[in-house]
């Protein structure tokens, strides 16, 4: 039982490290600009996706395609940032929602012209021999995945503390007028988090495809789950939303091993619906909402 | 008579397509499937447009009422009027009872609450595959009759559904224009300033999410007679958002608006199968460029540009009056 328990542990951590740069996407653009960006789910997908294209038959190595399969996602992100969500700035929270969602049916679309709706895989990087601690066993490609997600949140941490363009993001999302008046230049400190959140999405997807496989329409589920991690914990604190992924990678496992695994994100939700009606503002957000 | 005028043009339209265009796919098909969608955009619109409470969960409870009949009259032998009545309840409790907890919520968490509660049901909906039939669906679900007349042709469908539709619409129209429908607007100003005007906003809030619930569990009970067979794949995550796009397209808070946004949403893709392996890819694009460009949706928009070029003739016809008034 204990052994079972581990290993549901570790396959939890693995999933929760995939939604938490998921969510953590989520957050930084979220705060960025106020815009709930529905198609973080497909920046996971295009990142795949475009690794595995360059990569198939006789194509480019991998350490030169990984990167560039990232550089045409951060693409992505940009072009989205500059000509779906810069015009329609000051629209409403549902207008922007609905936009993000068009994009996310385009990039699925696009996926869908280029790939069909076969379902494929990225080789691990570091082979396939399994690691036994205890009964428990652990691919390497699971500690590639912990491992790079753990570096990224704390390169994300150290880039929004530490750096000008971090702190004058954050500066944006406080006020961007008065950031504008301080000389920030807000149009790109808004590319940079569109292309930052753009870059967490194809290395979430790049990390993790060698074990869960990917095709044109993965994105949707991994977005929805990076939000409810994001709503989890506390759409405007982005550490709050890498602890929501972990949190929710963790239950997920649990519930799909110990009750059901049909159920298993029946069980999520719910733990987040539960979560909302007795925090209204997350785990580790600012309590802000309102009583009825 | 004037706040109903709309409403006669839309009774003639629904009454005069078929007479004009018998046995057209796109009358006795399609404007089925519209007529549907717009008796959910319009109910959703209220909550909505009207309430400014966002849900993207709306597909929940369509299907609650939906499976509710299909059910009941498949595996428990109930006729179809009994268990349409049963879905309306159910859903009306369902929707009672989360309304206050999911109704405290604003904005973002508000939206994440309603899109969870909706994936919820439907997993439920492929989980529970001794009652539902699971993702292969149920079949088999008898069809309608009305003291005896048989609903049981494309066209006769197509006049249940418009009337219904018609029905739904009117009472929108009636709801908004009452008391009630003004304490709606009030909190969509603003929630506090409606309630120092001493409306319950608590209750209001509720009452118009059970309405809204009411109004697509109906819808649900029809389509599955309508259907005759039914699967969760009609009642995902993706139909909800549909329900809103139909809503926010047409343009918020108007009632003709969400009607329109609902016939838009339902002919997009059949005129989009043309263009085949693009056709999704297209779909995206028009659904982006729209609400980039008319992000008041595009009934508001177009009604405004409307009366604003009126406006405009109107008061170059009145310059030119009062021109030959002078010279005279």
């Amino acid at each position: 039982m204990i052994d079972q328990i581990l290993q549901f542990l570790l396959t939890g951590v693995t999933v929760g490290a995939t939604y938490a740069l998921v969510a953590l996407g989520f957050a930084i653009i979220y705060n960025a600009s106020d815009v709930v960006n529905f198609a973080q789910g497909e920046f996971v997908m295009m990142g795949a996706m475009s690794a595995i294209a360059l990569t198939a038959g006789d194509g480019l190595p991998m350490w030169l395609s990984l990167p560039l399969a990232v550089l045409i996602t951060i693409g992505i992100g940009l072009l989205l940032q500059r000509f779906a969500i810069a015009p329609a700035r000051g629209a409403s929270v549902v207008t922007t929602i609905i936009i993000t969602i068009g994009a996310s049916i385009f990039l699925r679309g696009v996926a869908l012209l280029l790939w069909g709706k076969d379902i494929f895989a990225l080789p691990s990087f570091s082979g396939e021999q399994p690691i036994h601690i205890g009964q428990a066993t652990l691919l390497p490609q699971n500690l590639w995945v912990m491992g790079g997600a753990g570096v990224m949140v704390l390169g994300v941490h150290w880039f929004f503390n530490h750096t000008t363009p971090g702190k004058a993001i954050l500066a944006c999302s406080c006020n961007r007028t008065a950031a504008q008046l301080v000389g920030i230049n807000v149009g790109m400190m808004m590319l940079i988090a569109y292309g930052l959140s753009a870059f967490l999405g194809a290395m979430a997807g790049i990390l993790v495809t060698p074990i869960t496989f990917t095709s044109y329409d993965a994105g949707v589920m991994l977005g929805l789950k990076g939000f409810s991690a994001a709503i989890l914990g506390g759409m405007g604190n982005p550490m709050g939303a890498v602890a929501g992924g972990l949190l929710l990678g963790l239950i997920e496992s649990l519930a799909a091993g110990l009750i059901s695994s049909g159920y298993k994100d029946a069980i999520g939700f719910i733990i987040l619906l539960l979560v909302l009606f007795f925090r209204p503002s997350g785990l580790f957000g600012r309590t802000s909402a309102e009583r009825v | 008579m004037k706040r109903l005028g709309g409403f006669w043009l839309l009774t003639a339209l629904v009454v005069l397509l078929p007479i004009i265009f018998p046995d057209n796919y796109y009358v006795t098909v399609v404007a089925v499937a519209a007529g549907l969608h717009a008796i959910l955009a319009v109910g959703l619109n209220l909550l909505m447009g009207y309430a400014g409470q966002i849900s993207l969960g709306h597909a929940a409870f369509f299907g609650i009422g939906a499976y509710t009949s299909a059910i009941l009259t498949t595996r428990f032998g109930w006729s179809p009027w009994p268990a349409m009545a049963a879905g309306l309840g159910l859903t009306g409790i369902i929707a009672f009872l989360m309304a206050r907890p999911i109704l405290r919520l604003k904005g973002h968490y508000l939206a994440m609450a309603t899109l969870g509660l909706g994936i919820i049901v439907h997993i439920i909906l492929v989980q529970a595959e001794e009652l539902t039939g699971g993702p292969d669906g149920l079949g088999g679900i008898p069809d309608l009759s009305i003291f005896g007349w048989q609903v049981n042709s494309d066209l006769r469908w197509y006049f249940v559904i418009g009337t219904t539709m018609l029905l739904v619409v009117w009472l929108a129209l009636n709801v908004i224009a009452s008391r009630s429908g003004r304490a709606l607007r009030a909190l969509h100003g603003s929630e506090v300033a409606a309630e120092m005007m001493g409306v319950n906003t608590a209750a209001t809030k509720t009452g118009v999410f059970v309405l809204a619930a009411i109004i697509a569990s109906l819808a649900g009970s029809l389509f599955s007679h309508q259907q005759t067979f039914i699967s969760p794949d009609s009642f995902s995550f993706f139909f909800s958002i549909e329900l809103v796009t139909m809503v926010v397209l047409g343009g918020m808070a108007s009632t003709y608006g969400a009607v329109f946004g609902a016939i838009v949403l339902t002919f997009l893709p059949e005129l989009l199968v043309v263009f085949e392996d693009y056709e999704v890819m297209i779909f995206g694009a028009i659904l982006m460029l729209m609400m980039i460009f008319l992000p008041q949706g595009l009934f508001v928009g177009l009604q405004e540009l409307l009366a604003r070029s009126w406006r405009k003739k109107a008061l170059i016809a009145t310059d030119a009056q009062g021109g030959k008034h002078d010279a005279a």
